[in-house]
């Protein structure tokens, strides 16, 4: 363990593997190495890349963190993909448009299934991005499949969200209206080589001027990222957004929010697990057949259940 | 919640489609594992790098451009000097059968030649894979 932690400050990458690894395998483990290195993370931006399926988003993070490298940055992406409710399985395909940077000395690129996590990020996206962090990288990029109010997590993890659309997304931009267009702090139309780019920009735009007037009104920026076009001006918004976040104190907001939901889990977690210990007995199975007879209700046994749990924990 | 296999599914060389190698993402994936697909033309360097970085368990590489000769035993090779060797490497595609002695000795684990079912691969990589246990 000790190794791995060295490993870890110094950005070995099969070291930041393993921990990430155990940040979705074995929580207990991946929790001892971020307390014992937690005074070394806070430092890296951590910028969402969201939107529909096929908008271009891994493309659009690839040309981003090339530029960003070459001005010397250290970058950790994550992607996350679906995980198929049916079989457990999937298919992970971000890196195919990242393949320049997969040999990148200063480029981790680490895929995530989302295994039955709801809101679009795995259980595990959360620590991977601390460990990536601990591990001294300037940015990390995280990459979600965002279409719907379920799968804005992406914000409780951001410092910066950019939602990525395509033109002739009609009905997207509704879903989008609907309810997660609040989540997003730039707008990026990919595909501007398409047809409807302008119109599409303009949609955005007005919806966003209808909106409640607000200190950071979101802007818009078209962008190519299959031939590099919009890359920077989309840095630049990323950067003035950023600054916006800290004069207004936001930044900090984001960050205490972020740490009170880190703690949240971690109990919930937790508590889960032994909930789970718990109900693989027999003695719990009795009281569920109590319940079928009526003897009892289901919140007394929960009620018992959690008093058990406290219990035994003092 | 089970953790699932991770499987690095790769298609080096320069040949240019990749119609095998999806067939077999496809069915790894409904089989309950992850699959990580790197896209085509991958050289043994790309290859390695992201399956140490995917923290993989298996390997499956897909070719048919005949250059099974080189490129097999140089995945295993770097793999071997980034302390990786205890990632369970397999391959598939047209390799004859004469070669498939030498790419064993050269740490693929197995060959699966065309017209093997999918289904025993899925059964090899479930039978033969080492780095669940570890952790
Ligand atoms: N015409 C055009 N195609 C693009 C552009 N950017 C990306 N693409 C293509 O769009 C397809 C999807 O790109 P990705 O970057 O994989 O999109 P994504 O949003 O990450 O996709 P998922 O992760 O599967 O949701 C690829 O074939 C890209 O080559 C662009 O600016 N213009
Ligand atoms: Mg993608």
């Amino acid at each position: 363990m000790m190794e791995l932690e060295k490993l870890l400050l110094n950005r070995d990458k099969r070291a930041i593997a393993r921990a990430i690894t155990y940040a979705e395998d074995d929580e207990e483990k991946a929790r001892e190495i971020i307390r014992k290195l937690y005074k070394r993370s806070g430092n890296a931006y951590i910028v969402g890349i969201t939107g529909p399926p096929g908008v271009g988003k891994s493309t659009l993070t690839d040309r981003l963190v090339k530029n960003l490298v070459e001005e010397g940055k250290k970058i950790g992406i994550i992607a996350v993909d679906p995980t198929s409710p049916f079989t457990g399985g999937s298919i992970l395909g971000d890196r195919i448009r990242m393949q320049d940077l997969t040999t990148h000395p200063n480029v981790y690129i680490r895929s995530m299934g989302t295994r039955g996590h709801l809101g679009g990020l795995s259980k595990g996206t959360y620590m991977a991005v601390r460990i990536l962090d601990i591990a001294g990288m300037d940015y990390v990029f995280v990459e979600t499949v965002g279409v719907g109010q379920s799968e804005v997590d992406i914000i409780k993890i951001a410092d910066t969200v950019v939602m990525v659309l395509a033109p002739g997304l009609g009905d997207d931009i509704q879903a989008i209206k609907a309810g997660i267009m609040e989540i997003a702090d730039v707008f990026v139309v990919n595909k501007s080589d398409r047809e409807g780019a302008d119109k599409t920009v303009l949609e955005l735009n007005m919806m966003l001027d209808l909106d409640m007037p607000k200190e950071w009104r979101p802007p818009v920026v078209k962008a190519v990222a299959q031939e590099g076009k919009g890359i920077g001006e989309v840095l630049e918004k990323i950067h003035s957004h950023k600054e916006y976040l800290i004069s207004s104190g936001q930044l900090e907001e984001r960050r205490k929010n972020r740490i009170k939901m880190e703690i949240t889990e971690s109990v919930k977690n937790k508590l889960m697990k032994d909930v789970f210990a718990k109900m693989g007995n027999e003695e719990f199975d009795q009281k569920i057949q109590k319940v079928m007879a009526k003897e009892i209700d289901p919140y007394t046994v929960a009620e018992a259940l959690y008093r058990q749990i406290l219990e035994r924990r003092e | 919640m089970e953790r699932p296999i991770r499987v690095l599914v790769a298609k080096p060389g320069l040949d240019g489609h990749d119609r095998g190698a999806k067939v077999i993402a496809r069915a790894l994936r409904d089989a309950g594992m992850e699959v990580i697909y790197t896209g085509l033309r991958q050289t043994p360097e790309q290859i390695v790098e992201a399956a140490i970085q995917e923290d993989v368990d298996v390997v499956a590489l897909s070719i048919l451009s005949g250059a099974h000769n080189t490129l097999f035993p140089k995945i295993t090779k770097l793999l071997k000097e980034r302390g990786a060797e205890d990632i369970l490497v397999i391959g598939g595609g047209v390799i004859p059968e004469e070669d498939i002695p030498f790419l064993k000795e050269h740490g693929i684990a197995e060959i699966f030649t065309p017209g093997t079912p999918t289904s025993a691969v899925i059964e090899y990589i479930k039978a033969n894979v080492k780095r669940l246990a570890k952790k």
